[in-house]
């Protein structure tokens, strides 16, 4: 099996415009997996840890948006300028796996794999992040609602590259929160991110549905309910829990319920609604 | 002469594993790391469906790969069809019917596991799917049509103790469900066969438990004479009752035998889900009858144990949680009915705590019960009932082990408990952990108790020896055993006892195969008592020669020799010599079978001397639950526990603390969850072991009181520390929540919803 090496993103659109069978490996957390399992046969593999731009990031102070390149691992987003600028990705980042699956797997991977348990998916949805596309053709700029499609489906072609991702930099609370089976390294049974953006409540809910499902209703709920969401009562955020609850679709597996996850969502979303503010 | 001794590693002292070094270099070679000139590896094709007819086989698409050397299916296997631990009823390859989903139908040996892989794909089987008896009630009447010749009823036993007519003052009943877990150990199956030249035997290394019980089984089913069945024990990565039934054996051996080439056979981790027997799911009632004060006066229990569709040892597991009904306390009266069926679910056999899991599960949650009927509480009501030596178990044995029950609950109960979680705890310690889904105030702490009794050694009139030789030469000490070393230390154990019979220094163990007599299986926590017994035995042999030598050397009468340190002294007198002077230029050998005390079978009553040797223990479990996400984090485990004689207090603390994550993964996470004969989680993804995060502070007590019964003083230790920390957890998420839970692994949605 041939492995394609690329330095440069030009480098990468143009092997993978040339080879458009070949598979793009970027940690290898999800590909290797699958490789090893039999689930997947690739003809060719286009190595994407030798392109530097991918593993950089960047603020911009006047947009007040953070661009953080495709290849950069997870363990490079749990502490330091990224955590301080996107506090919820940092903590998505952290339930990411063992300090080993951080080390190497990547946003690009979250992204292209695309199940509705990947960690840092709803973090992108309630921030309404926009992903960077990249191809012989020029650059595409998706955002994330559109991005993704499916369980295990997005709207990157076959010829594109995920380059990055743009996430607004708010200054205002947000958070993630998980629940799985065991304390570390499990797979999310529901998971739930909290924002503040434009002066509005963001909720955004992972592995209760095909897609990361944006709690609408239960926004607006909040919206109306407050006028300060720094100071939400606690029965306003049991409500606001009730409501998202009721927007989950979330499904029976061998993993958990479909009752238990619709119960989950309630008690993350009325917990995060008021973490971080002084009650 | 020398003045200054140097340390040596006798009993008592932590001396460290010989090859522990090694594995955490990642130099030790495991099973699955051998290899040989011109290998071919193997691979099994397994049945998709959990019980269906077979209407043909066809594997001429297979044979004419490129790189495929053989096929093999049940019409290949020269002798006895089937294989067994207790009854042979388990086909070698499925031929007219499969009875869970896994079961194997054929295997292939190709240059490469990629060939084999298509070889595999390419073997066309026609199925006729058949109605699954998946529920263990069913199989116990006759509901369901026979699954297998033998009947959908594998065991029935009945205990029948006292004046049954007796009613308590207070009756607490309770229905237990026990989930099915699975032994994960880390190193999957493997075997390497190499082919005797003539033909006519084979050479097989392989990880398993027992050495012997695999040649005698292979054998017939390859129809060679044992001899020709030799058996090497390959590096074990763990084992926990799962190496005790034939996996990929006799398929190994036979593809060897056919292609007249070495081939090796190894599991990837969704085929070992399918390629062992798990702990028997089980659901279990209980009544118990006590006086006002919550004295037992009368227990009455039925048990079920879903064997799967192969007997494996279920006969034996239901012996061994139906006379472990009462716990580790008096009881006078107790009806009890147990079933061991058979199930189109996955086979159950040997896991770590071997039936007595099942049953404490129940006896512990019924203990609680008690104490909360009777108004008092749970260390009270089991100090009350506790067991003492000389007490009858419900089978009528009286209990001639060491049995300080009362003295393990006491000295658990004066173990610290952890301090309160801080009001600025890091999320980490919170339940739900790096997921982050709590604050301080969301938490709630319970504590819970649990204490058990456990047989070891094989019961029912088993006679379960050991063999082993002593080689003294030249002031070294060889020992030869067919001792499985699975990771439990008997390879430490053996030489610290050459050491101290001895006085050697230097003591090594010689490959462990089956170029001796059998030494029984690696489980019931039985080879410190009986290998122990069988290298203490031989070392003595050897130190008696030894004093016959020296003394006819020196005109002294042996009689009066002993070993002090590491020299022979006369008690009598003042000679002195070193034992490597002593035995310069000479070889001495001997071999030793130590057999425990003869037990018998139970009668239709369930009365009987059925056991050789009881152990036990005491946890209690601090918890920190969340209640409203149900959520758990254990916090702290105390334990003391009853070990007779402590030989190597780094090994049996590694006992303790592995046994402990063991049993915490019963009760909060493991489980296999097989829905209609299927197995939805046969990956580590979705199997949950517990995790560093989850494993919580243990504080142990390690209760020594000399087991006169015992070789060495020393009960088996593997065992109980997984025992009772399972109910003690549970009952911790009772104590924690206010809330009835009768199931073990708990999951979230049993404490929340
Ligand atoms: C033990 C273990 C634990 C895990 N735990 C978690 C967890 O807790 N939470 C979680 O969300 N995930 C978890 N995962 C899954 C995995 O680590 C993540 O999804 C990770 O983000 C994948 O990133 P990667 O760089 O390793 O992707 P890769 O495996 O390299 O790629 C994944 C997929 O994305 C495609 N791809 C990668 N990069 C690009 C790109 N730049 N452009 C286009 N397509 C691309 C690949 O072709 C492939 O299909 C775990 C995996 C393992 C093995």
């Amino acid at each position: 099996m041939p492995v394609l090496i690329a330095h440069t993103i030009s480098e990468a659109t143009e092997i993978l415009a040339e080879n458009p069978d070949a598979t793009i490996l970027n940690g290898g957390t999800d590909l290797m997996v699958e490789v090893n399992f039999n689930h997947r046969h690739p003809s060719s593999v286009l190595l994407l840890r030798n392109v530097p731009q991918l593993r950089e990031w960047s603020i911009d102070s006047s947009q007040q948006t953070i661009t953080i390149g495709a290849g950069v691992p997870y363990a490079a987003m749990e502490t330091g300028a990224i955590a301080a600028a996107v506090p919820a990705l940092a903590q998505a980042a952290r339930t990411v796996g063992s300090p080993q699956i951080r080390a190497a797997g990547t946003m690009g991977g979250n992204l292209g794999t695309c199940s509705p348990a990947g960690d840092t998916l709803p973090v992108l949805s309630a921030l309404e992040a926009t992903i960077h596309l990249s191809s012989q053709d020029g650059e595409r700029i998706v955002p994330f609602g559109e991005f993704m499609v499916g369980p295990k489906k997005n709207s990157r072609l076959q010829h594109e590259i995920i380059t990055a991702v743009t996430l607004p930099i708010t200054g205002r609370r947000q958070g993630y929160s998980k629940v799985g089976v065991r304390n570390a390294m499990v797979i999310s049974v529901a998971s739930a991110c909290f924002a503040v953006v434009d002066d509005t409540p963001r909720l955004a809910m992972g592995s209760v549905g095909p897609t990361i499902l944006r709690a609408v209703k239960a926004e607006k709920f909040l919206t109306e309910a407050t006028t300060n969401l720094n100071i939400i009562s606690d029965e306003i955020a049991r409500e606001f829990g009730q409501i998202a609850s009721t927007e989950a679709r979330p499904i029976d597996d061998h993993r958990s319920t479909a009752q238990y996850r619709a119960h989950a969502i309630k008690v993350l979303a009325s917990r995060l609604a008021v973490r971080g503010t002084a009650s | 002469m020398s003045s200054v001794k140097t340390k040596r590693d006798v009993l008592g002292t932590s001396s460290l594993r010989p090859d522990g070094g090694a594995k955490v270099k990642g130099d030790f070679a495991f099973t699955s790391d051998l290899h040989a000139e011109n290998m071919l590896w193997g691979a099994t094709l397994r049945s998709p469906h959990p019980h269906a007819r077979i209407i043909s086989i066809d594997t001429t698409a297979a044979w004419k790969i490129a790189g495929v050397e053989c096929v093999v299916t049940a019409d290949d296997v020269p002798g006895q069809l089937t294989y067994g631990l207790i009854s042979s009823d388990q086909p070698v390859f499925a031929k007219d019917v499969v009875r869970y989903m896994g079961e194997p139908i054929a295997a292939v040996a190709a240059d490469h596991p990629e060939t084999c892989r298509r070889a595999l794909a390419a073997i066309t089987v026609v199925y006729e799917v058949l109605p699954v008896l998946f529920d263990p009630e069913l199989a116990i009447g006759d509901d369901f049509e026979p699954i297998h010749p033998e009947g959908n009823l594998i065991r029935q036993q009945r205990i029948v103790h006292g004046d049954t007519s007796v009613v308590g003052d207070v009756i607490v009943e309770g229905h237990y469900v026990i989930g099915m877990q699975d032994q994960a150990f880390l190193g999957t199956e493997s075997a390497l066969a190499l082919p005797d030249a003539d033909g006519q035997g084979v050479e097989v290394f392989v990880a398993t438990q027992w050495l012997h019980e695999d040649q005698k089984q292979m054998a017939a089913c390859l129809n060679l004479p044992t001899e020709r069945v030799r058996l090497v024990l390959g590096g074990v990565g763990g084992a926990f009752g799962a190496r005790e039934d034939i996996s990929l054996q006799v398929h190994t051996a036979l593809l060897a035998l056919r292609t007249s080439r070495p081939v090796k056979m190894q599991y990837g981790r969704e085929e070992s889900f399918f390629g062992h027997v798990h702990r028997h799911p089980a659901t279990v009632w209980m009544r118990h009858h006590a006086t006002n004060e919550g004295k037992i006066v009368k227990i009455e229990a039925r048990f079920v144990f879903d064997g799967g569709a192969y007997a494996s040892t279920s006969a034996a597991v239901l012996i061994n949680g139906v006379t472990h009904t009462q716990g580790p306390y008096k009881c006078p009266v107790a009806v009890v009915d147990g079933y061991a069926v058979r199930t189109n679910n996955p086979p159950c056999g040997a896991m770590r705590g071997f039936g007595v899991v099942q049953a404490c599960f129940a006896h512990e949650g019924q203990m609680d019960k008690l104490a909360a009927a009777v108004g008092t509480d749970p260390v009270s009501i089991r100090l009350m009932n506790a067991m003492e030596t000389g007490d009858l178990l419900i089978t009528g044995q009286p209990v001639e082990s060491v049995a300080p029950v009362a003295r393990l609950i006491r000295e658990t109960n004066e173990i610290p408990l952890p301090p309160d979680l801080a009001m600025d705890a890091n999320e980490l310690e919170l339940p739900g952990g790096s997921g982050i889904t709590a604050e301080r105030k969301h938490i709630k702490r319970g504590i819970g108790w649990g204490v058990s009794i456990k047989n070891i050694m094989y019961s029912e009139g088993f006679d379960d020896y050991s063999t082993a030789r002593c080689t003294l030469s030249d002031g070294k000490v060889v020992l030869k055993f067919a001792t499985s070393e699975v990771g439990q230390g008997f390879v430490t154990l053996a030489p610290q006892i050459a050491r101290s019979v001895l006085g050697v220094t230097d003591a090594v163990c010689d490959t462990i195969d089956t170029q001796i007599g059998s030494a029984g299986s690696t489980s019931a926590s039985r080879q410190t008592w009986m290998s122990g017994g069988a290298v203490d035995g031989a070392c003595r042999l050897v130190r008696e020669r030894l004093f016959e030598v020296v003394g006819a050397q020196h005109n002294i009468e042996p009689i009066r020799f002993a070993i002090e340190d590491d020299e022979i002294v006369d008690t009598a007198g003042t000679f002195r010599m070193s034992v490597i002077e002593a035995s310069q230029g000479i070889t001495i050998s001997e071999t030793f079978e130590h057999h425990h005390r003869p037990t018998e079978e139970l009668d239709e009553n369930g009365q009987g001397n059925c056991h050789v040797a009881f152990a036990f223990v005491a946890h209690r479990a601090v918890v920190d639950v969340d209640p409203e996400l149900g959520l758990v984090k254990v916090v702290q485990i105390a334990t003391a526990q009853d070990v007779g004689q402590v030989l190597n207090p780094l090994s049996v603390l590694g006992q303790i603390e592995g046994g402990i994550a063991q049993g915490l993964g019963l009760a909060v996470m493991e489980e296999i969850i097989v829905q209609e004969g299927r197995v939805r989680n046969p990956s580590f993804t979705d199997y949950l072991l517990p995790t560093a995060l989850d494993a919580p502070v243990v504080v142990a007590r390690m209760i020594e009181e000399y087991e006169q019964q015992a070789p060495l003083g020393a009960k088996g230790v593997g065992e109980p520390p997984c025992i009772s920390v399972t109910p003690a957890i549970v009952a911790a998420i009772r104590d924690a929540i206010g809330k009835d839970i009768d199931r073990c692994p708990v999951r979230p949605q049993d404490i929340c919803l």
